[in-house]
């Protein structure tokens, strides 16, 4: 049994925009995976229909073996929602808001209250308790949304763009707190524009691009589609010129800044090998961008036409 | 549907409710005493001692009845559509829509706290009122079960009405052309038997006019209608606009894209 099982889903809006062209994917229980896509991908309209917030159009949806067609309940009790927009009573205490919703999901306010409680500690947000949701910070209101979406210990957490404008501080807790709830057994989707975020977080990964998904699969698996990979290496002495590499492309950004191009079939050993033949002594070395971000943008393009490197 | 599950989200939607009316009291109760005080003091008092009598009762006494069933249906109303319409505005209507809620629970938690308002903007007229006036009732059951019923009614229109709403202007529209006239005209002020016979006939088209007269059968023990009219009648509205509301909710009209 899958935590989430998604097939031939379709959705046309009323505006006669298909969204969705027939996805499926399967989402197996404890996983930590990753939905991206450009914007209007249609990952929220995936997001939406599974937690009956939109209608499909046609297509099966099962949430823990549940059919959200025939037993919508039962598969809605498996979920907690993290929106892309607030939407908080913004009037309604932080409180209430959290213990609101422990009752709509059958929890007594007794225990309702305890739960509050304890995810509140855990996300910082107890000293704010009593007071209205529009008095906090843009930050505090992402927790408060996820501290509402596990009161009811949801077996299937789904996070839409959870961190988008958090402060890095704050996004970098959440993803710790993150995986100490996927590793307690909870089953998480994500969908973020933070491709970092995906590559940091999620075992398995889904890229939509206009309402199909192009790409599904393992993180590794995927990140090993990378045809190449661009580094950035900070030189312990300045250079002139960019050095000629047998095998590698470079170019050189700043006096101490090599930017060097590894294909997919050469390594970082032979670079060295080649950087030690050429004297030149380096300090440290990073990704130009996100792995992920390269493939992601090699998938969309290759799919547009616009003649990027495609992964293999 | 899980029956546990339900009870204790209808006890939460409930609470939640109550707890709006009592936060924002100075937009929820004030405004109807201070509106209704202000009937009493010049329908009542100062043209009612120049009318006379209505239907054997000081003007002052005929008219309290309607008054108290005007301010408990105008509030049931009110306070269901804002509530609703509020929380499909802000999005915060997903918080119930992603739970296992049932949407039966839904209305039925906002129609309780539509009536929970109802009933004690009611109370409060009723009070106000004794001080202009003596009022004792003659049919208690039948006093409590049609303002009840009436409640109901109300509350379930005003759900329907957010459902249907995409802006503001849509909870006001219904309201100010709708039920403002047909509760002007539903027999508060004045006895339909003091119409032409044309009108008469037009006026029994008003529900509210059911309404007004049951309950003021239950108060006044006079009325121009049938009480078992005036129950058939309303007994039909609730149970047609409560299975109206579930199958708008069931179909996701109003609430899902």
């Amino acid at each position: 049994m899958y935590a989430l099982s998604i097939k031939q889903l379709t959705k046309t809006y009323s505006n006669g925009l298909q969204a969705l062209k027939g996805i499926d994917f399967d989402v197996k229980p404890g996983d930590f995976y990753a939905m991206l896509g450009p914007n209007g991908a249609g990952k929220t309209t995936v997001i939406g229909i599974v937690c009956s917030l939109i209608n499909k159009t046609s297509g099966k949806v099962e949430i823990f073996g549940h059919d959200i067609d025939t037993d919508v309940e039962a598969a809605k009790a498996c979920i907690g929602l993290v929106p892309q927009e607030l939407n908080l009573n913004i009037f309604d205490s932080v409180l209430n808001i959290v213990v609101n919703q422990a009752g709509y999901y059958g929890i007594g306010r007794k225990l309702a209250l305890q739960k509050a409680e304890q995810y509140l500690c855990e996300l910082r947000l107890w000293d704010r308790r009593f007071d209205q949701a529009r008095k906090l910070s843009g930050g505090m209101k992402r927790r408060l949304m996820i501290a509402r979406a596990l009161i009811h210990e949801p077996k299937l957490l789904m996070l839409d763009e959870p961190t988008a404008g958090v402060d890095i501080e704050i996004r970098r807790s959440m993803w710790d707190f993150l995986r100490r709830i996927n590793a307690a057994g909870t089953t998480i989707i994500l969908t973020t524009h933070y491709l970092e975020e995906a590559e940091n977080l999620c075992r398995h990964v889904a890229i939509i691009d206009e309402g199909k998904i192009i790409e599904n699969a393992r993180m590794t698996t995927v990140l090993r589609k990378l045809q190449r990979e661009v580094f950035v290496l900070s030189l312990r002495e300045p250079l002139s010129e960019a050095p000629v590499l047998a095998e590698f492309e470079t170019s050189l950004v700043e006096d101490y800044e090599l930017e060097v191009t590894v294909e997919s079939g050469n390594d970082l050993n032979t670079l060295f090998a080649r950087l030690n033949e050429s004297g030149i002594s380096v300090v440290s070395l990073r990704n130009k961008a996100s792995r992920l971000e390269e493939l992601f943008m090699g998938l969309v393009e290759s799919k547009q036409g616009t003649g990027r490197a495609v992964p293999s | 549907m899980d029956i546990a599950v339900n009870w204790v989200a209808l006890k939460t939607l409930v609470r939640k409710e109550v707890i709006r009316v009592a936060r924002i009291w100075v937009q929820t109760i004030v405004p109807p005493a201070i509106t209704m005080t202000l009937y009493f003091i010049i329908f009542g008092n100062l043209i009612g001692r120049r009318i006379g009598e209505m239907g054997g009762f000081d003007y002052m006494q005929y008219i309290a009845p309607g008054l108290i069933m005007m301010s408990v249906i105008t509030n049931s109303y009110g306070n269901v559509v804002s509530s609703f319409f509020g929380a499909k505005y802000g999005k915060h209507i997903e918080e119930m829509l992603v739970s296992p809620m049932s949407n039966a629970t839904i209305i039925i938690g906002h129609v309780a706290g539509g009536v929970i308002r109802g009933l004690m903007v009611g109370a409060l007229v009723t009070m106000i009122a004794l001080g202009f006036t003596s009022l004792s009732i003659e049919h208690p059951l039948v006093t409590i079960s049609i303002v009840l019923l009436a409640s109901i009614v109300f509350a379930l229109l005003g759900f329907a009405n957010a459902v249907f709403a995409k802006k503001f202007d849509d909870i006001s529209i219904i309201p100010t052309f709708i039920l403002t006239p047909l509760t002007y005209l539903g027999g508060v002020f004045y006895s339909i038997t003091l119409l032409p016979e044309f009108w008469q006939k037009v006026s029994l088209a008003n529900p509210i006019l059911y309404m007004v007269n049951a309950f003021r059968y239950g108060i006044l023990g006079v009325s121009d209608i049938s009480i078992g009219y005036a129950y058939l009648i309303v007994v039909t509205f609730v149970v047609g606009l409560f299975t109206m509301n579930l199958m708008l909710l069931n179909r996701g009209i109003g609430i899902r894209e």
